[in-house]
């Protein structure tokens, strides 16, 4: 098996998610982000599953696909409505409460 | 793959389901569809329809919580122990239940007046109850993370419910990106516990996770991801920084439902992760819950002494009582475990009780005088005599001043992490007695504001609290004053054994 390749490409995923939260204005580009993160959970899920011959990882990743489309659904939503309210979607520009 | 997976599982059994134990969430479920149907065919004048339904099916959902808690103490498990009725979750789904009882009748008159959504706001608001409620029973990662995420993404939408304002708006997105974050965080620890565990049962998690043997990084590096996921849920600082911008931002109801339900869930999630899944791993989370629980009193109070608007002051009060919730989980897995369990449940409690108290006040008051600024309660005692000594009532309980619920919370809170003797707990005592004395500071304020200052403007005309807000108001004073004065009745739900009953199965 080739689990550590598929972990290494799990975390490098992760580390590429959280990169993209961070340092990204678009909150397009953020929500994209926070997918990889949850791609690399999904592709950990899978290696650990076939390691270990058991169902259940397969299940949790079918859940976390589930919930992430749930999520995206919301969030560009949420998008969207800000869009229409202010024009622009770039993070930063969400600051009027401080404090 | 999955092929041969089937075939090695053999026939499938159906499992037996003890309908009495799930009826919470089986009236809950179909409370809200009942209320969406309503919610299509009434005219817009009727639409209050949608709020009592909302009330009355969460009501009923208590119900069968109380039955189940008259019949008797047994731990009812299903599914191989991945759903499990306990004395613990029976006392948090009660809580969650009420909350969101209160929580309608608080909506009831801004949703209307605000001409806003009224049907979907209740259907979303019960879905979120309802993720909370199976969150109390939840013993599965995949149980927990679906829990967390119902709870969480209907309450995402309430922040954002004022459609034009862009306040809230920003309360709304701001709430969900890092709430989302905070989930996939989680997640990933999830995976990595999955992976050395081989298994989703929390208990079998709890066996596996020692922090020794070839994959003591792993097991370190995902009891770290768990609990910085929970730490967003629970605006544990230094991962609170949506928590002030989106209790502001949301409408007020809203916040009161944020500021206690969507915590207390985190909370119990984060409970049941570190008493059934990292028992053995404590010297991973013991140093780090101290650090978060230190930081998160402290520096919750002392931004908290600066805010002049109420709400956002009631932000960083939420966030500071959040850290002495964090306090006696110092301690869990020393010797002092049992009182760090039963103080997390009396502080939820109490802290509930009290927190939608004050919320329901400051709607009130804010229904006259249309400001969220703390000046603007100046002078209420001369005007609404009752309102004031209530709201005096409140913030005495949330400093810590007998006899309310909020004082033995607190008391019980110290007690256990002294109880526990170790430096970290005598060391998070010290901290926790300091910051109930700069607590003071800005709760006393909003008191001074409202005995000794004048009303601005002289505006002196008395307050009309409606029917559904008085309601609220009798409902959480009077439990705050119960739990002070008689802790007895919700102590036996509290203990150790309930929880972890359920690991002799």
């Amino acid at each position: 098996m080739l689990i550590n390749e598929f972990l290494l490409l799990g975390a490098v995923l992760f580390c590429i998610g959280i990169y993209g939260v961070i340092a990204r204005k678009n909150a397009v580009m953020v929500l994209m982000a926070i997918e990889l993160i949850l791609n690399a959970v999904n592709l950990n899920l899978l290696a650990f599953a076939l390691r270990n011959g058991s169902p259940d990882g397969h299940v949790f990743a079918l859940y976390v696909i589930a919930v992430a489309a749930a999520e995206v659904g919301v969030g560009l939503g949420l998008v969207l409505l800000i869009y229409r309210n202010k024009r622009t979607i770039a993070l930063d520009e969400l600051s009027e409460m401080k404090g | 793959m999955l092929a041969s997976l089937l075939v090695a599982g053999g026939g499938f059994t159906p499992p037996k389901v003890d309908y009495h134990a799930l009826a919470p969430e089986i009236i809950l479920a179909a409370g809200l569809c009942v209320v969406l149907i309503v919610d299509l065919f009434v005219s817009e004048s009727k639409k209050w329809l949608t709020a009592t339904l909302a009330g009355f099916s969460l009501l009923a959902a208590l119900l069968p919580v109380v039955t189940l808690a008259v019949v008797g103490s047994e731990v009812r498990s299903m599914f191989d122990g991945r759903y499990v009725v306990d004395n613990f979750s029976l006392i948090m789904k009660a809580m969650f239940l009420i909350t969101g009882y209160v929580v309608v009748l608080l909506s009831t008159n801004e949703i209307e007046e605000g001409g806003y959504y009224q049907g979907e706001y209740y259907v979303l608001l019960l879905a979120s109850v309802l993720g909370m409620v199976m969150m109390t029973s939840a013993r599965d990662l995949i149980g927990v993370f679906v829990a967390l995420e119902f709870l969480s993404i209907p309450a995402y939408m309430l922040a954002a419910w004022r459609k034009r304002d862009t306040k809230s708006n920003e309360a709304g997105m701001k709430y969900f990106l890092l709430g989302v974050f905070a989930s996939a965080m989680l997640l990933y620890g999830m995976s990595l516990l999955y992976g050395v565990a081989n298994s989703t049962l929390l208990v079998d998690i709890g066996e596996a996770i020692t922090i020794t043997g070839q994959y003591k990084a792993v097991e370190a590096l995902a009891v770290v991801f768990v609990v910085v996921g929970f730490a967003f849920k629970v605006s544990a600082v230094p991962f609170h920084s949506w928590a002030p911008d989106t209790y502001e931002g949301a409408p007020t109801p809203v916040t009161a439902f944020l500021s206690v339900a969507s915590k207390a869930g985190g909370f119990v999630a984060l409970v049941t992760m570190l008493y059934l899944a990292f028992p053995h791993a404590e010297k991973v989370w013991q140093p780090f819950i101290f650090v978060l629980a230190a930081l998160t009193m402290t520096v919750g109070n002392v931004v908290a002494l600066k805010q002049t608007n109420i709400v956002r002051m009631l932000a960083y009060s939420s966030i500071s009582q959040g850290g002495f919730i964090l306090m006696p989980l110092v301690v869990a897995g020393t010797k002092a475990t049992g009182t760090s369990l039963k103080t997390v449940v009396v502080y939820l409690l109490a802290y509930a009780a009290t927190n939608l108290g004050v919320f329901a006040v400051v709607i009130a008051v804010s229904r006259k005088t249309r400001s969220g600024e703390i000046s603007s309660f100046g002078g209420l005692f001369s005007y609404a005599p009752g309102l004031a000594a209530l709201m005096t009532f409140l913030l005495a309980s949330l400093a810590g001043i007998p006899p309310f619920g909020g004082w033995f919370a607190k008391l019980n809170a110290f007690r256990a992490v002294l109880e526990a003797g170790t430096t970290l707990g005598y060391a998070i005592a010290i901290i926790g007695a300091v910051n109930t004395v700069v607590a003071f500071g800005y709760y006393g304020n909003i008191m001074r504001e409202m005995w000794m200052k004048p009303a601005p403007d002289g505006d002196t005309a008395p307050i009309t609290t409606p029917t559904s807000l008085l309601a609220a108001l009798v409902i959480t004073g009077s439990s705050t004053l119960v739990l002070g004065i008689l802790p007895g009745l919700v102590l036996r739900f509290g203990d150790l054994s309930a929880l972890t009953g359920a690991l002799s199965r």
